[in-house]
């Protein structure tokens, strides 16, 4: 029983029951309440035993303990009404609904807590909605998602993004204060969603890549977070499919269909002695075909609307991959077309990088090089080291070892992951030895 | 074989940075470590002591004065303990050495006094 626990969700299902209830102004006093209910049941349980229903258990505490809370803001405003400025607007009727949850003061109210019948997922899909508000700065609606609807904590925010605790800890609290200020509701209507489901998409992607990219940090944290944006992303697929235009759905099924294709390789893609292997070095056989299957389901449901968003192509290339047996069966001349619509949509340095990698696919290295050569000018691509080991890669194909050595010691000095500068000394080694390679 | 307590201190403030990760993580070591003693009977018992002040009674000349208390400001209070037992003081503090408590607080290890005649 105690190997079931998800403190994670529970903490997550108290702030997000809390916050239906008591409105969200009061959402850093329903986080609270949620925290001291785990403080209660890691010095109780420990002494009394997990008990049968750990959930139920930690949100009836919560509960009591929001009651606790706003009573106690309640007397220090009738102590001393210039308090009440600091307070969130606490009225007598905040009051009221936090006895309500308690339910000894009102039968009746005690009675509709019992058969609370909106379901968790929905007030997990109005969190989300909540805590990708288009008001929210972008980086503050990641923070507060991870925080309030996956219930990470702030030392855990800040590893995952290589921030600092208290800029974490500073961007939640000023989050917080802009969703009060702007007094947004709980409750998700059509119109929220349709104006704030792009904000939401863009979180998910985000988190996804940001724990997918394995930067420097705790690998563990990382694949949470993957797994977390899929939980997600399936979550507003079903729970928020009643809110959904056509095209809506499309493009939440996309993501889903990108998210899943790709996390099918997390498990091939590092080797022995943790080497980070690239696409072409991977057993395919590790590849999780359950995950490819889901993936290409959802790549069909996306075909549903009539618009193409960026999820639909990066889908569409990621499938491209997928369903290729071997590396030799990739069907590179699709994908680098993939890649020219997708650098239409989004012209970043790093799609244009992807696309000429693709180029040198399909017309051989040389091609590849000069479209490379024709990108690396851009001072963002400098400083990322899959340029520089990229035009290495190429140049090693030309045979050109004396380039193909300068590009993996340029790329070196930039940052990387572990795994990743494993492979560059690899291949460093490998550009530095004077016998040509057999074959 | 002896009896010993652990006393479990904390100062109330040791849980601040805790995530919800933590929290289950200490939990479930926790369960780990009781499981362990209560298998190899070494485990006699343990209480929650209830947050916030008690009384504190001190016969002062001729009336016993009753105060609330201890105060928690600022120091480690008794939050609970645990009875196990141990061939020796150096198996005991080996028990509590795997105590998760020792995350958040500290632990005072003492000896129940059995005389014999």
């Amino acid at each position: 029983m105690i190997d079931d626990l998800n403190f994670q969700h529970d903490f997550a299902h108290i702030v997000a029951t809390l916050t239906r209830i008591l409105g969200p102004r009061h959402l850093s006093l329903a986080e609270e309440a949620a925290q001291d209910a785990l403080v209660k049941a890691l010095q109780l349980w420990p002494h009394q035993g997990t008990p049968a229903n750990a959930s139920a258990w930690l949100i009836q505490v919560a509960k009591n303990r929001a009651l606790d809370l706003l009573r106690r803001q309640q007397r220090l405003i009738e102590l001393e009404p210039s308090t009440g400025d600091r307070l969130p607007a606490m009225q007598p009727e905040a009051v009221a609904t936090a006895a309500m949850i308690a339910g000894p003061g009102d039968p009746s109210a005690a009675a509709r807590l019992r058969n609370e019948t909106t379901p968790p997922d929905d007030d997990q899909l109005a969190m989300m909605f909540l805590a990708c508000h288009p008001i929210l700065p972008r980086e503050a609606r990641v923070a507060l998602t991870l925080k309030i609807v996956c219930g990470f904590g702030v030392g855990e925010i800040a590893h995952a993004f290589l921030a600092r605790d208290d800029a974490i800890a500073q961007r939640l609290v000023r989050a917080k204060r802009q969703l009060r200020d702007a007094d947004v509701g709980f409750e998700l209507t059509s119109a929220d969603y349709a104006e704030r489901l792009d904000s939401v998409l863009d979180v998910l992607y985000l988190l996804f890549n940001e724990g997918y990219a394995a930067h420097a940090g705790d690998r563990l944290v990382r694949s949470d977070l993957c797994r977390e944006a899929i939980r997600l992303g399936d979550l507003l697929a079903e729970a928020g499919a009643r809110f959904c235009t056509v095209n809506g759905a499309a493009a939440v099924h996309a993501l889903l269909a990108l998210m899943h294709l790709q996390a099918a390789r997390l498990p091939a893609r590092v080797g022995d002695d943790d080497v980070l292997l690239r696409l072409a070095d991977q057993d395919r056989s590790l590849w999780d075909a359950s995950s490819i299957a889901r993936g290409l389901q959802h790549l069909d449901a996306a075909a549903s609307g009539d618009t193409l968003t960026v999820y639909h192509v990066e889908a569409g290339i990621a499938a491209c991959h997928a369903v290729a047996a071997r590396y030799e069966d990739t069907d590179w001349p699709r994908i680098a077309e993939l890649y020219d619509s997708l650098l239409a949509m989004k012209p970043t340095p790093v799609v244009a990088l992807n696309r000429a990698i693709a180029i040198s696919r399909v017309h051989g290295p040389r091609a590849g090089l000069a479209a490379v050569d024709a990108i690396a000018g851009d001072p963002v691509l400098a400083r990322y080291y899959l340029l520089h080991a990229t035009l290495g890669e190429l140049a090693l194909e030309t045979d050109d070892r004396e380039r193909a050595a300068d590009g993996f010691r340029a790329a070196l000095a930039c940052e990387c992951s572990e795994p990743e500068r494993r492979f560059l000394e690899k291949r460093l080694r490998d550009a530095c030895r004077t016998e040509s390679r057999p074959g | 074989m002896p009896k010993y307590t652990l006393m479990l201190r904390e100062d109330g403030t040791a849980f601040a940075g805790l995530s919800p990760a933590d929290f289950q993580a200490i939990i479930q070591r926790y369960g780990a470590w009781r499981d362990e003693l209560q298998r190899a009977g070494r485990f006699a018992g343990g209480h929650k002591l209830r947050d916030g002040a008690g009384r504190v009674m001190r016969r002062n000349s001729s009336k016993v004065v009753v105060t609330d208390g201890p105060f928690t400001e600022g120091k480690e209070v008794i939050g609970g303990l645990f009875v196990i037992e141990a061939a020796s003081y150096d198996e005991a503090v080996k028990i509590a050495n795997d105590c998760p408590h020792l995350d958040y607080g500290s632990i005072e290890v003492r000896e129940v006094e059995v005389t014999r005649p």
